[in-house]
């Protein structure tokens, strides 16, 4: 017999669920109570529930490149530099971080079949939702600054994570402003 | 099926149930009401094997915690009757009690028989009586039930007690982390996982009957959205588009879903019909426009838009249209999400650096905030309209936290285990 995940939980919620009859409500009991009250006895029987569980199998690696040249790694080089730093509600790359950028877009425009994926992040303070818009326009942000300087669009992929993957966890400015963020993942 | 395989389905039930014991679950009331009505929910009386659920103790925290009610501590009762005849009345006056409820619970191997009855403490008048025969594992649900006949019986309104939630929960695993879209019900109690991944789960949204639930998972290390079926647990996938698939929200009837999506350009808001995946643009504009929700009519949509320059509420046709600014007040507005009745709509404020939830009156467009937090974000209705279920931030773990639509009561759902986010009550 072959177990894979599926069958394994839908055998464990079989197991949990066994017993939910339906219930039976008699309605009133005694003089001067109501009888209006609704009795419904369709019973509890929204308990059964089967899960399931995502396999991180078919994503990409997100490793840093262990095949990236020794200037990846060179404190004084700005490409050793893979996180761009955002204010807070903004996608504007501040000047400090215009240079590393543009090494990396000279990088990829001189190595044609490298891809990268631009992940961009929000920090903590709002809205879920807005916050993964916020991530994009700060990745897109970046994108289109190594675009116009001849990465071309095939080298680059863009996913926001918005508040959910936070680089420093807590809350305060010393962890926010790590997480408005945009990582640069060489592929 | 073999001895192992039994032994190791034991064991594995076993480590499930003790997850479930061990979750670590904590319901604290932050905030009472101070015209709260004083209620003496008496312990019942017991026979025959009733388990470890004790009914009083569901309904007494059931009640004290919407805010309407404030429960006789057990301690105070001077006595402790389960018959209508042994009740004396006076007793309870002294004791500044204006309703009480009495009851009985006979074990019957397996199943259990309960009933119990409602008084005017003033008058001695008997309000409700009741009688219930339920499985062996419902006595939770019980107490639930109780609690929504009392509170309807006494306040008018339909109680939300035998209601569930759904969340996302996240706790460090193996270097990484483990994200799980979890159903529990509405007080936190039997938590199930529908889904779990290593990377984010976000933004789980109810069909109209319950049945299924939309949300986002990048385990793909992209966004797409999902539609799972609670009883199967079979999902599918109905939004993988380039870039954002986000924010689902399903349309009154259930044939449709709002959703986000950034695909041609900045995040615009479109509709997805769920039969033939025919898209319907809304909103266009280099503008964020995002978290999308229905109106109860369907007629409706509100979502995030910064388009002023700043995140704001608008509102739009569903049939598409012209948008129109809906908030005003503070700098940060998000995150809107109508009442069932239509007649509210709670949503993320941002004033000074706080983030705190707010509800605007639709008919006076006035706005309220109702919580206290900093960081609270992701308002969900229960669905009677009194409370309203959001995320909050304690010493930079993230808790739930329900709040009265009035704003008199809070309390706080502490899952101990790691942080617990993005809630939805269940319709």
């Amino acid at each position: 017999m072959k177990l894979n995940k599926t069958h394994l939980v839908l055998a464990m919620m079989a197991v949990l669920a066994t017993g939910c009859s339906s219930t039976d409500e008699e309605g009133s009991l005694a003089d001067g109570s109501q009888s209006g009250a609704d009795a419904s006895t369709s019973g509890y029987n929204d308990g059964s529930m089967a899960g399931s569980q995502f396999g991180s199998g078919n994503g990409y690696n997100s490793g840093s490149g262990s095949n990236l040249g020794p200037e990846f790694s060179d404190p004084n080089n700005p490409l050793s530099k893979q996180v761009i730093y955002f204010e807070l509600d903004s996608s504007q790359i501040k000047q400090e971080y215009v240079p590393v950028v543009a090494a990396h877009a000279q990088y990829l425009a001189s190595h044609p079949n490298q891809h990268v994926i631009l992940s961009g992040h929000a920090d903590e303070r709002g809205s879920s939702e807005y916050n993964i818009a916020l991530g994009e326009q700060r990745a897109k942000s970046v994108e289109r600054m190594m675009r116009s300087q001849g990465v071309t669009g095939g080298q680059l992929e863009i996913v926001s994570y918005g508040e959910e993957k936070p680089a420093v966890s807590g809350s305060g400015e010393s962890a926010w402003q790590m997480n408005r963020r945009v990582e640069v993942g060489y592929q | 099926m073999s001895l192992v395989i039994k032994t190791f389905f034991l064991g594995l039930l076993a480590a499930l149930l003790s997850v479930a014991q061990a979750e670590g679950l904590t319901i604290e009331i932050t905030k009472g009401s101070q015209t709260a009505v004083p209620i003496a929910i008496v312990p019942f009386a017991q026979q025959g094997s009733v388990g470890n659920v004790k009914l009083t103790d569901v309904i007494s925290s059931d009640l004290a915690g919407s805010g309407f009610f404030k429960t006789l501590p057990e301690e105070d009762m001077l006595t402790q009757p389960s018959e209508p005849e042994k009740i004396n009345f006076r007793d309870w006056q002294v004791l500044g009690q204006d309703y009480m409820v009495i009851g009985q619970v006979l074990g019957n191997g397996g199943s259990f028989n309960i009933q119990f009855h409602l008084f005017n403490v003033h008058n001695g008048q008997l309000l409700m009586g009741y009688k219930l025969t339920v499985g062996g594992n419902e006595l939770r649900r019980a107490a639930h039930h109780i609690s929504d006949l009392i509170y309807e019986k006494l306040t008018g309104r339909k109680g939300a007690f035998n209601t569930r939630i759904a969340y996302v929960t996240s706790a460090a695993r193996g270097g990484g982390k483990q994200y799980m879209l979890q159903v529990a019900d509405a007080d936190g109690y039997n938590p199930r996982t529908i889904a779990e991944s290593p990377e984010p789960i976000m933004a789980p949204a109810w069909s109209p009957d319950g049945a299924k639930i939309a949300y986002v998972s990048f385990h793909t290390k992209r966004s797409e959205i999902f539609v799972q079926t609670l009883a199967t647990g079979q999902r599918q996938s109905v939004s993988s588009y380039p870039g954002i698939n986000g924010a689902p929200a399903f349309s009154p009837d259930g044939s449709r879903l709002a959703i986000t999506l950034s695909k041609d350009g900045s995040p615009d808001i479109y509709v997805l019909n769920l039969s033939n995946r025919n898209l319907t643009r809304l909103t266009s504009g280099l503008s964020i426009d995002t978290e999308p929700s229905w109106s109860a009519d369907g007629g409706t949509i509100v979502f995030t838009s910064d388009q002023g320059g700043k995140p704001q509420l608008y509102t739009i046709p569903s049939s598409g249209g012209k948008a129109t600014r809906l908030t005003f007040q503070g700098d940060y507005n998000a995150r809107g999400r109508f009442s069932a009745d239509g007649r509210s709509l709670a949503m993320v404020n941002g004033n000074g650096g706080r983030y705190r939830i707010a509800v605007m009156d639709m008919a006076s467009r006035t706005v309220n905030v109702l919580s206290e937090g900093n960081l609270d974000e992701s308002p969900s209705f229960a669905p009677n309209g009194s409370m309203i279920l959001f995320a909050a931030n304690k010493g930079g773990r993230s808790v739930l936290s329900v709040v009265s639509t009035d704003g008199a009561m809070q309390q706080k759902l502490d899952f101990q285990s790691g942080g617990v986010r993005e809630p939805a009550w269940a319709p």
